[in-house]
């Protein structure tokens, strides 16, 4: 009996902190995203009045900035992955006795905070920063064509501050291929293309879906980004949240918002691992 | 309408030409540690201080960064303790930090606190300000009369103007040789794409009502309406680089911005500091003025009201007002303090951005207090037009 017990009581502490951390603000979210104003009532006074609408104002209304936030999330993902998938492979095979020194380094910026490494990057490409005057004299960009406050800076930024998240899961990959695979592959006359291809890719694919994941989802619910280096134009979900949350003091739109976003990303996530089959890879 | 506006970098190439300026080198440290110390005055019993939230780099601080020499002569004068608190960030922030408590009337950990006017106005229509006795506070007569009768506290009842702030253009001098006086020089094919206007809704879109001819005291809806649309279009042609707050004078500074709708109290400092890169001035249609206030909270204990109001009394005196203000450089609220500048520092005293003169003054308008109904669907279209 006892031994039976002994791993759901292992378990109270950790269910307990995601029931009053994770469940309950969960179901207030849920409660207040159907709460309209109190009619005469000041500023941020709401009643409960199920009205399930508000998904769909709230949806309507920020259409726009939904796109984007996928939109910049893929493409920040894509290039997240095209810049580490050949980093994890070269500190896997080629990295080593300084394979640990190199993962140091990719957490590196870990060890900063996150702010200040965006606003970092808002100084980099700022206009008296290396960049723009470098690209200007070799007249690859106009006078008048700034990086900052662009579609360009927030991707950008994105990417930047996701990679050790594709990075990483990438690396547990490719490092667990045992290299007598690919050389047996070379043997039976396959090129290097073919190799990568058909070994070291679905090899690897559990790292791929865990970096996308990893890089995706938090990138789809980002708002620091699109605030420090984006303009009016640019902004994603998350800015709305914001302002609707503290601006606004419209608590219900934010809620609404919040849930759609994590259902429009459950539904995706869900999508894209069926259809990647980790179930069998992980 | 915070007040810490500049990045350490920025404060730290502060000449020593004005008299207190220096202190502000390396200022965003500064205000850390002395949240973290947060006590005035030091010593004595701190059982009854008086507990005191406000934004940061609004006080006199010493070289030390650890105290306030007005602060410390006030206790030192009265044997009332002061434990002063840099902590009131942003109004949205702050007001949702005490709400519950507030409305359960359990302390706040606060007897005085600085809101902008608009949430000011939220706070006492909410009944969580505290009237004043008037005879605890007779210096109350010294507030200048731009200040004196807000629409959300026509008496001044429950609150005292801290620091006014300006609301204009400020521009980069080499960018715009000429200067901006009007919102077309604004929105020169030079600026495009760099300028830059504040989150602060009252202020952009009331510069905007302004060069539109309209009155910030009988503004419509349709008429706020139509500034937003205004904003909207300028940001959709691409001539809005960002609805930002204070960090405004930082992309001036850094180049990203070469005209914006800004703050006096940040303006004078990067004038002050750049040597002429920057200036600022109010439109020729109008700029705004708004106000942060002092006000004690509705669970403020009787004792510590009264000793409150003798604090804010001591601020309205002209000679502390003034130390102040040399500190600050916002729009200094006490009539007299020009004259106890002359003392301090006649450069400062003889500044329009501190102590603008009666024809500035006369161009300067407040916003209308809005109804919730009013401030909910009014944000709501500023910050659409804000991307958000």
């Amino acid at each position: 009996m006892r031994k039976l017990s002994t791993p759901y009581l292992l378990l109270i502490p950790g269910m307990g902190f995601l029931f009053t951390f994770f469940l309950l603000p969960l179901l207030n979210l849920a409660q207040t995203s159907t709460q309209t104003p109190v009619g005469g009532g000041d500023t941020g006074e709401y009643e409960q009045s199920w009205r399930f609408a508000n998904y769909l104002d709230a949806f309507l209304e920020n259409k726009e900035q939904f796109g984007r936030s996928f939109l910049y999330a893929l493409l920040a993902t894509v290039l997240a992955l095209a810049i580490a998938y050949p980093l994890a492979y070269t500190i896997a095979f080629k990295g080593g006795r300084f394979k640990n020194v190199l993962l140091v380094l990719v957490i590196a910026p870990f060890f900063t905070s996150f702010l200040l490494r965006t606003i970092a990057w808002k100084q980099i490409l700022g206009e008296e920063g290396p960049v723009v005057p470098t690209l200007r004299s070799l007249h690859i960009i106009s006078e008048s064509t700034t990086l900052t406050s662009s579609a360009f800076a927030v991707v950008m930024g994105l990417t930047y501050n996701f990679l050790p998240f594709m990075t990483l899961p990438l690396y547990a990959s490719i490092d667990r291929i045992d290299p007598r695979t690919l050389e047996a592959s070379g043997d039976l006359y396959a090129n290097g293309f073919t190799t990568f291809r058909r070994v070291t890719l679905p090899l690897s694919m559990p790292g791929v879906v865990a970096g996308t994941l990893l890089t995706f989802i938090p990138a789809a619910g980002d708002y620091v980004n699109a605030a420090i280096l984006g303009s009016p134009q640019t902004k994603m979900l998350g800015n709305v949240i914001e302002s609707r949350y503290f601006k606004i003091v419209d608590y219900p739109t934010a809620a609404a918002l919040s849930f759609t976003l994590m259902a429009a990303i459950l539904i995706l996530v869900t999508v894209y691992v069926r259809k990647a089959g980790t179930e069998e890879l992980v | 309408m915070a007040k810490k506006s500049l990045s350490p970098e920025a404060r730290s190439i502060i000449n020593s030409k004005v008299s207190r300026r220096a202190v502000l080198a390396g200022a965003g440290a500064v205000a850390g540690a002395s949240a973290l110390a947060a006590c005035g005055s030091g010593g004595g019993s701190s059982e009854n201080a008086i507990r005191w939230g406000n934004w940061p780099l609004y006080l006199d601080v010493d070289d030390s960064g650890k105290n306030y020499p007005t602060l410390q002569a006030f206790t030192k004068e009265s044997g009332i303790d002061v434990k002063y608190f840099e902590d009131y960030n942003d109004n949205d922030e702050f007001f949702g930090k005490v709400q519950a408590q507030l409305k359960l009337n359990k302390d706040i950990g606060y007897d005085i606190v600085c809101p902008t006017d608009w949430m000011a106005g939220r706070w006492i229509r909410l009944g969580y300000a505290q009237k004043f006795d008037a005879a605890n506070i007779p210096n109350k007569a010294n507030i200048v009369d731009t200040l004196a009768k807000p629409s959300y506290d026509a008496n001044r009842d429950y609150s005292l103007t801290w620091q006014g702030i300006m609301g204009g253009f400020g521009w980069n001098t080499q960018k715009n040789p000429k200067g901006i006086r009007t919102i077309e020089d604004l929105f020169a094919p030079a600026n495009k794409g760099k300028i830059v206007v504040l989150s602060e809704m009252r202020d952009t879109i009331g510069i905007i009502l302004l060069s539109q001819g309209i009155s910030l005291q009988t503004v419509t809806e349709d008429q706020f309406m139509n500034a937003v649309d205004f904003l909207a279009k300028k940001s959709a042609d691409g001539w809005i680089r960002g609805v930002k707050g204070n960090e405004y004078a930082e992309d001036l500074v850094s180049g990203d911005a070469t005209a914006v709708i800004g703050w006096s109290g940040d303006m004078f400092i990067l004038k002050s500091e750049n040597e002429g890169k920057f200036d600022f001035a109010i439109p020729e249609s109008g700029g705004t003025i708004s106000g942060d206030n002092m006000m004690i909270p509705s669970t403020a204990t009787p004792e510590a009201k009264a000793n409150a109001e003798k604090l804010i009394n001591y601020y309205y005196e002209p000679s502390v007002a003034a130390e102040v203000a040399a500190y600050v450089n916002y729009f200094c609220p006490v009539k007299g303090a020009q004259a106890e500048m002359e003392k301090i520092d006649p450069d400062l005293a003889a500044s329009e951005f501190i102590f603008p003169t009666e024809k500035t003054m006369a161009n300067l308008s407040v916003f209308r207090a809005l109804t919730p109904a009013e401030e909910t669907m009014w944000t709501e279209a500023f910050q659409k037009a804000a991307g958000n």
